[in-house]
């Protein structure tokens, strides 16, 4: 298998992607100022932050959409640690794990359910198929290795409760079983961190306790770290472990829920309080709480 | 009536040639976005390649006609999907990325290059082959003393044709190549994003279009028994026509609109006037994209949200 770069920190055992003083400038504008922040093993980890905060920024660097301007993303798998910054685009999948999906539902519509968790299996498939030659051919190798791609997907179906529709057009489905479905794709890449971005917009109250147990889930049976973005606070306190706050671009809280729901600068960064007003409301959380 | 049977059996011939090039128009523009208008002189190199291949092998001593074929169907396929991988690299890689007319320049400088190329290296002449294939495959006299005629070349390139489609479309409905291609086309960004190396499969694209389009070249060939190194545009632009009438992006699309510019092509020779085949073939496209503007097969454009 591929191997990771050599010059990059090792990280502590429990860590598995570490973000350190991650800048990212856009001509004038500083969307994301020197954040920095760890996910752990196992957990949930939420980003969390008002509109403008630069949350799916620091997503688009996790990925490799953009390059960051300053900073350095490093991620650990097995024994292997990688560089984000330096992985092209599909490595960051292969090589790293990291999954993602969007805020915006970017499924391929014109394929199946099914194909489009078979699309997500791309890369064992295909070195299975011998670049496609073998699998024109149809040799056992690549059978084998396809039907274990289908089981695989249909697994998934049968938890996101999709499995009668697997042969329908993808866009065909109602809004909040794509969502789920794009979850599934996602994790079909056998990712080892899950990036969700704002995976709860638009769902109704069921919708949501269903994608809350989803996630839950994924953490505790495949052993997947999840890192959302969330708007959904019902979502956030319920079932992250550890949440990340940013505010114009710089991080304001790093701790669990508990701690960041009572944290005065959060408190006023959601409310949109002026810097000097902060000592204010921090007296006025505490007098409520005596 | 025989003279209509001819011309049917001649028009599906030359549409099927069509056919092979539009493919690889097609499938560019669905997964680039593109047009390649340099592939109507891949098309041009893979009908020079199967030339230099044929007269290659009968130097060597390789006389038997099915063997040679199929040796030269293979080495063409080959060199020719060189040809539009380096094509890819070279002209359109660099380019991907920028603005939208930046690669349609380069493909028409491409496209200009590789004519000039090989007008230098093999020279502005006609080259012939003799023909290496005779006889009919099927004929029968009419009434009229009119014989209607297949012939063993017509059978040849309508089979191979067949066969390549229906793998073709295997390829791309079944394995994850096509998978790939076909994620690529709708969502590059999704799809590099699940591992698939976008590149890579663009570039396979390229290869496969120009297979298919050397395919085309040596049953051109093998039809007409001359190339010259202007061929690949008036094919070119024929085949580019059929990918748009059959709905640019559509595989079976392409096909449709090859046989249909074969056959509107043919009929219009054989019952008006061949100075004005292309004529007729142009306007039915014109009239076509009035009323269907998505051609016969297209998904109309979607404006994403």
């Amino acid at each position: 298998m591929s191997r990771g770069h050599p010059d990059a920190p090792t990280l502590p055992d429990d860590v598995l992607l570490r973000v350190e003083r991650l800048t990212m400038r856009f001509g004038g504008l500083v969307a994301v100022n020197a954040v920095s922040f760890d996910v752990r093993r196992g957990e949930i980890t939420a980003l969390i932050g008002p509109n403008g905060a630069g949350k799916t920024t620091v997503f688009n660097c996790i990925t490799g959409f953009y390059k960051p301007t300053v900073g350095r993303l490093t991620l650990n798998r097995g024994d292997q640690s990688f560089l984000l910054e330096r992985l092209r685009d599909h490595e960051i999948s292969r090589r790293a794990g990291i999954a993602r999906t969007f805020q915006n539902i970017r499924l391929f519509g014109g394929m199946t359910v099914l194909e489009n968790l078979l699309v997500a299996q791309h890369a064992p498939l295909m070195k299975a198929s011998g670049m496609t030659v073998l699998g024109v051919l149809r040799f056992p190798g690549f059978a084998k290795a396809e039907r274990a791609a289908i089981e695989k997907a249909k697994g998934w179906l049968e938890r996101i409760g999709l499995i009668d529709r697997a042969d329908d057009p993808a866009a065909d489905l109602p809004y909040g079983d794509q969502r789920r479905l794009e979850i599934a794709r996602a994790m079909c890449t056998d990712p080892v961190v899950l990036c969700l971005d704002e995976p709860a917009a638009g769902l109704n109250p069921s919708e949501s306790a269903d994608l809350n147990a989803l996630l839950r889930s994924i953490r505790a049976e495949d052993g997947v770290a999840v890192l959302l973005i969330e708007h959904d606070m019902s979502v956030v306190m319920e079932i992250s472990d550890h949440v990340v706050v940013l505010d114009y671009g710089r991080l304001i809280c790093d701790g669990t829920p508990a701690l960041v729901r009572e944290d005065p600068k959060v408190i006023a960064a959601y409310l949109g309080v002026d810097d000097e007003e902060v000592e204010q409301v921090e007296r006025e959380i505490e007098e409520r709480a005596s | 009536m025989e003279y209509f049977a001819q011309q049917l059996i001649n028009g599906v011939t030359l549409g099927s040639i069509y056919g092979l090039i539009a493919i690889g128009y097609t499938m560019v523009y669905g997964i680039v976005g593109m047009i390649n208008f340099a592939h109507g002189d891949v098309f041009m190199v893979g009908g020079f390649l199967a030339l230099i291949a044929w007269l290659a092998l009968t130097a060597m001593g390789v006389t038997a006609v099915p063997v040679a074929l199929a040796l030269v169907l293979v080495l063409a396929m080959a060199f020719t999907a060189l040809y539009g991988w380096t094509v890819e690299r070279l002209a359109y890689r660099p380019l991907r990325g920028s603005f939208r007319l930046a690669p349609l320049i380069s493909a028409i400088g491409m496209s200009i290059l590789l004519q000039n190329a090989v007008q230098v290296a093999q020279g502005p002449r006609v080259k012939p082959l003799p023909p290496v294939v005779p006889g009919n495959f099927f004929q029968s006299e009419g009434a009229g003393g009119f014989v209607v005629a297949i012939s063993n070349v017509q059978v040849i390139i309508v089979a191979t044709t067949l066969v390549l489609m229906v793998a073709f479309s295997l390829l791309v409905a079944k394995t994850p190549l096509g998978r790939a291609q076909r994620a690529c086309e709708q969502d590059r960004k999704m799809a590099s994003l699940l591992g698939i190396d976008v590149d890579r499969t663009i570039s396979l694209t390229f290869v496969m279009g120009a297979a298919l389009a050397s395919v085309a070249g040596l049953m051109y060939l093998l039809y007409y028994g001359v190339v010259d190194f202007y061929i690949g545009f008036v094919a070119g632009v024929k085949a580019f026509t059929a990918a748009v009438l059959g709905g640019i992006g559509s595989l079976p699309g392409a096909m449709i609109g090859g046989l249909l510019i074969g056959l509107i092509e043919t009929f219009w020779s054989a019952y008006f006037s061949a100075e004005y085949k292309d004529v007729a073939a142009f306007s039915i496209l014109i009239v076509v994209l009035i009323f269907m503007p998505s051609g016969l097969l297209g998904r109309p454009e979607v404006e994403k949200v």
